[in-house]
């Protein structure tokens, strides 16, 4: 079976963010870039899933400019086996990605969508179910847990409160959270042979999907900082300042 | 403009506090989009008394379903009875709770109504645009939906819970005959099982006071020697920073931060957690923050209002002991 992996390059977390003066986004001269972290776990599951049998082809897909084929690179060298670039230079939100990878599946025989749960520069945790629905999949968002089974997989999901196992025929589409598993890292001369693994660079024209957006972002701004409070002394101290200054005991 | 429709999420009847909040959002985005009313949706057992609770919230027309299909929550045909709600009571627009349900099944009933979605959103514009975090709570951005057709997730921890308001009468069964696909459910699969922490305790999302625990516990015996005796004298629900459930010390769905829990209770307290950016993104707008920590340069002591510098294994329980005689 064939799974295709959507990923996302987004902004390394570590990084300090600094916003554009007029506020319409954040400055990305010069700024490192990593895989979206949850995307990663998606791509280190399906090359879990391919190494116990069972899986013929990891596909990523990406959206956006030239660039992003460092980072689709770097995830050919953990182990996917090619790539497709959907070249687009302007703006994107999760319904846009999501209408582009549903035709990217559809042209593909694919029997899973595995990717990250939400991406941690927008974060909207959308871009899943919005591929499920489109496709009228089953989804399994969230996954602790993946365990194919014939035409079946059964996903461990973290939901409010605890954990929740379902089991879902396939094609589905799975979401990944954090705990599913840690992703290796690509080593040296992978990222060298990664250069020569299948790479297509496509367009949303070449896909029939439209590059409307549904949400426009108008401005971005920093939160007003919470002001640092003061140490106490003792237990008996704060104790009291709780009591009668904070008043919340 | 059409009505607003509100997804009443409740456990077995009973609506969780983070509805009322979405409820509020609703209430706000109601001049703005132009709705002329508010409207919902009950799923599940216990959805006709949770239904007819939300009258009482000025709700004026309400849809229940207790099909079997409902009983446990699945997104598939969650997603197709709100939608189906949504075109039988007119409503243009859907506010939910962003609970992990809410954000698991609300971009499905986007896709069904072509609508245009803004989750985890926590404050509304006089226009009608809207607010809502990105990058781990360290940029708000300013959205515009674009269509006719709106879908919103909310943060409970940025509204205050509705307060009753007259409401209207309706409230009646869901019919389920407009979607044929809705019955074809076994194509989505089945619940295996559940494996569901002991809730002996507060939710931690709605909690007025929340304890939460970092690596410097050092075990799982620490943590639980530690954090919930402290947490038991004052009433509270636990929470872990990422690292302390990375080491085993605390389930998975106690973590608060960009990807676990957000919470903003009365009083926060933080035992021998660093302060990540990550951990501060999912606590930072708690009324009141006491960091306990024996490293001075700790980040978390940045947005704490009380700092107590000093080992937490003297401290907490001495704070435990203090409290525990404060409710005596």
């Amino acid at each position: 079976m064939k799974i295709l992996v959507p990923v996302k390059r987004v902004p390394d977390w570590q990084l300090k963010l600094k916003l554009l003066p007029d506020g319409s986004g954040i400055q990305t001269e010069g700024i490192k870039w990593i895989l979206n972290t949850f995307d990663e776990i998606a791509v280190e599951e399906a090359i879990r899933l391919k190494e116990k049998g069972g899986v013929s082809e990891i596909v990523l897909v990406s959206i956006g400019p030239d660039d992003v084929r460092a980072r689709l690179e770097y995830a050919l060298a953990m182990g996917a086996d090619s790539a497709i670039l959907i070249k687009h230079d302007g703006p994107a939100d999760s319904d846009l990605a999501s209408r582009a990878i549903a035709e990217v599946f559809k042209k593909g025989d694919y029997a899973m969508v595995l990717l990250g749960k939400q991406a941690i520069d927008s974060d909207a945790s959308q871009t899943a179910q919005l591929v499920a629905a489109r496709l009228n999949l089953p989804q399994a968002c969230f996954a602790s847990k993946v365990v194919v089974d014939g035409g079946a997989v059964t996903v461990t999901r973290e939901v409010d409160g605890g954990l929740e196992t379902i089991k879902v025929p396939l094609p589905c589409v799975i979401s990944t959270d954090l705990r599913l598993n840690e992703p290796r890292y690509a080593a040296l001369p992978n990222l060298m042979k990664a250069k020569k693994k299948p790479f297509e660079v496509i367009t949303l024209e070449s896909l029939g999907v439209s590059s409307d957006v549904k949400v426009k972002v108008r401005k971005l701004s920093t939160p007003s900082a919470r002001k640092a409070g003061r140490k106490v002394a003792s237990v008996q101290e704060l104790v009291d300042v709780l009591q009668n200054e904070a008043k919340v005991l | 403009m059409g009505n607003i429709l509100l997804f009443i999420q409740h456990v077995d009847g009973k609506v969780l506090k983070g509805t009322l909040s979405a409820l509020a959002a609703a209430r706000e985005l109601k001049v703005p989009w132009q709705a002329e009313q508010i409207v919902g949706v009950a799923l599940g057992s216990g959805a006709q008394v949770a239904a007819k609770e939300m009258l009482g919230y000025g709700l004026t027309s309400v849809r229940y379903s207790e099909n079997g299909l409902f009983e446990k929550y699945r997104a598939e045909p969650y997603a197709r009875a709100i939608a189906l709600a949504a075109k039988e009571l007119s409503a243009t627009s859907v506010v939910a709770l962003a609970s992990s349900s809410g954000k698991d099944a609300l971009p499905r009933v986007a896709v069904l109504l072509e609508a245009a979605q803004a989750s985890d959103v926590i404050g509304v514009n006089p226009d009608g645009s809207l607010r809502r975090p990105m990058y781990a709570g360290n940029i708000i951005a300013e959205v515009e939906l674009l269509a006719p057709t709106r879908v919103v997730t909310v943060r409970s921890t940025a509204f205050s819970p509705a307060t009753l308001e007259v409401g209207g009468s309706e409230c009646s069964e869901l019919g389920l005959a407009g979607d044929p696909e809705l019955h074809e459910q076994p194509r989505f699969g089945e619940i295996v099982g559940y494996e569901m922490s002991k809730a002996d305790r507060p939710e931690l999302s709605d909690a007025a006071v929340v304890v939460s625990g970092g690596r410097a516990l050092g075990s799982a015996e620490n943590f639980e020697k530690v954090v919930y005796p402290l947490a038991d004298s004052l009433g509270a629900a636990i929470g872990a920073s990422r690292a302390a459930v990375d080491s085993g010390y605390a389930p998975n769905d106690w973590q608060v931060g960009q990807t676990g829990k957000v919470v903003a209770p009365n009083l926060y307290i933080s035992v021998g957690i660093s302060g990540a950016i990550q951990h501060l993104a999912g606590m930072k707008d708690s009324k009141v923050i006491v960091a306990i920590n024996k490293d001075p340069d700790a980040p978390i002591f940045e947005v704490a209002d009380y700092g107590l510098v000093a080992d937490l294994f003297t401290v907490a329980p001495e704070l435990t002991e203090k409290l525990r005689g404060l409710r005596s």
